[in-house]
């Protein structure tokens, strides 16, 4: 019997995996204000699902191609003159809705839905711990790479063009990025919660940080302490996990904003 | 100048036409900026200004026309306004060393040289708006730009301010030999320190040194006799005919020209 023997030790790598990639991407999406973005990407994956299950192809594979799809069209979209949040919720919600007919005609395969929404991490093996630590490394060396690049073009796109970046490459490596987290996410917290994942740890450190960079590893201990705190947590209560980690998040977040509100009476 | 005007030039636009959504904003500019120029757009509200210096930039693509860098070209830039989202934190030190690492000597002569110093620790949305112009321009100075690029930038700063961010400039361009590209609405300072001025209304309407444009026919029409700043520019009048001899055609003045004369009406129900 090895380490990776446990379903709790691999739900447990699991969860801090995901954690760990979202933490930076999120700090992203918090920044930019995209945190519709990635509800409307998440969504898009159930759809991806379907399509897997039916050309009999990765769940991975699936997920990732439909979720790069809408992010792709997303961010095309918004630089034509639409408003961007009647637009990603007309996006979010309509792929939602249409993934969710198009598994309803896959007939032939039992499929318990359930477990895409809100995720199952206590069913997490070892070829899906795999896929996530492998998702999680290109995610951290992806945006490492582009740190630089990626923070002046959010902090201003004029500035990026003077020095030289060109800030639609930018967008398109987050879009990249977010579909990458979304994929191997889905089995830890659920097409439902990803966005949850991806916001809250980083809304959290913000009091905290003086520093983007600070602010990114705050957001990682956050949310690796939520991930296995949740999983804890979960299996004392008996509650769904997914759910549970978004939950003891939200709670440090609140604790974090009340540290604010004391440092701003103190001030 | 002629030395100037020999040289390579840093950026040439030619007969570049750059649109907003399909109604165009700049028609057929022709533009170059020599190393060490200093080169100043004046110009009402909605003339084209920001749009020619992001296409400068290279933050704009344009319509028709050609754009050219010299090769390895830095550019300093000074935006108009910048945002910060309050949910991200950013010292001042932080913000130096965007894109391109800086080593804290540099940062410290930097900040010092824009007149910003002791600022180093501070957080970007805390500054005030004199400090923060100042940090912008720090930054800009750091990457040693062969082009500094101010888009009015002592917008929403009060007279002594803005004179001071000029004297502080004036100095730059003797310390750092830079060419720099700037818009402004204090036409004194434009008069002062420009080898040049470009008089834009969506197309160059004149060009040339200080002295020769003040006493142009189409920079009257635009400005008034008097270069007593900001004011001036709500003299704008239009019934002014340009002399056709620019052999452009002056089609869509009208559209500034009534952003402009709404500005003139409210001066008038002000006073």
């Amino acid at each position: 019997m090895t380490f990776l023997d446990s379903f709790l030790i691999r739900a447990a790598l699991a969860g801090v995996g995901v954690a760990l990639a979202a933490a930076p991407l999120g700090c992203f999406v918090v920044w930019r204000r995209m945190a519709y973005f990635g509800d409307a990407t998440a969504h898009a994956s159930i759809l991806g699902i379907a399509l897997a299950l039916s050309f009999e192809t990765s769940l991975f594979a699936g997920v990732l191609v439909m979720a790069l799809l809408m992010g792709t069209v997303v961010s095309t979209l918004s630089g034509r003159g639409y408003a961007v949040d009647t637009l990603l919720g007309v996006l979010a919600h309509s792929s939602l809705a249409f993934g969710l007919v198009a598994v309803s005609f896959l007939s032939g395969i039992r499929l318990d839905l359930m477990a895409y929404l809100f995720g199952d991490i206590l069913a997490v093996n070892q070829q899906d711990l795999l896929i996530i630590w492998g998702g999680a490394a290109l995610v951290i060396a992806l945006l490492w790479w582009r740190w630089s690049a990626l923070l002046t073009s959010t902090l201003n796109r004029d500035l990026a063009h003077a020095a030289g970046i060109n800030p639609q490459r930018e967008q398109l490596i987050l879009t990249l990025a977010l579909s990458v987290v979304v994929a191997v996410a889905i089995k830890v917290v659920g097409v439902l919660l990803i966005a949850a994942l991806l916001i809250i740890p980083a809304a959290s450190a913000r009091p905290f940080a003086s520093t983007p960079e600070r602010m990114t590893l705050i957001a990682a201990l956050i949310g690796v302490f939520s991930a296995v705190g949740g999983l804890q947590l979960a299996f004392e209560f008996d509650t769904p996990t997914g759910p549970t980690i978004v939950c003891l998040a939200a709670v440090l977040f609140l604790l974090s904003n009340i540290k604010r509100l004391f440092d701003q009476a103190s001030d | 100048m002629t030395s100037q005007a020999d040289a390579q030039p840093l950026v040439t636009l030619q007969n570049v036409t750059v649109a907003h959504s399909s109604s165009p904003v700049l028609r057929n500019v022709n533009f170059k900026i020599a190393p060490g120029e200093i080169v100043t757009i004046v110009g009402p509200n909605g003339s084209g200004k920001s749009t020619l210096l992001r296409t400068v930039v290279g933050a704009l693509e344009v319509q028709s026309g050609d754009v050219s860098r010299s090769q390895g070209l830095r550019i300093g830039y000074v935006p108009q306004k910048l945002h910060i989202d309050p949910t991200l934190p950013l010292t001042v030190r932080r913000f130096l060393s965007l894109p391109t690492p800086v080593k804290n000597p540099e940062a410290e002569a930097a900040l010092e040289k824009a007149g910003a110093g002791k600022l180093m620790n501070r957080q970007m949305t805390g500054l005030s708006g004199g400090q923060f112009q100042r940090v912008l321009l720090a930054r800009a100075l750091l990457c040693q730009p062969h082009l500094l690029i101010l888009d009015e930038a002592t917008q929403g700063l009060d007279q002594p301010g803005s004179a001071a961010f000029y004297r502080q400039i004036e100095q730059l361009r003797q310390t750092l030999g830079c060419a720099i590209l700037m818009v402004s609405h204090e036409l004194h300072v434009v008069m002062a320190a420009s080898d040049r001025v470009i008089c834009l209304n969506g197309h160059i309407c004149c060009e040339g040194a200080p002295e020769h444009v003040a006493s142009a026919p189409e920079y009257r029409a635009l400005f008034g006799t008097g270069t007593q700043g900001a004011l001036a520019l709500y003299r704008h009048e239009h019934t002014h005919t340009h002399d056709h001899s620019c052999g452009h055609d002056h089609a869509f003045d009208d559209e500034a020209t009534q952003t402009t004369d709404k500005a003139k009406q409210a001066t008038k129900d002000l006073i």
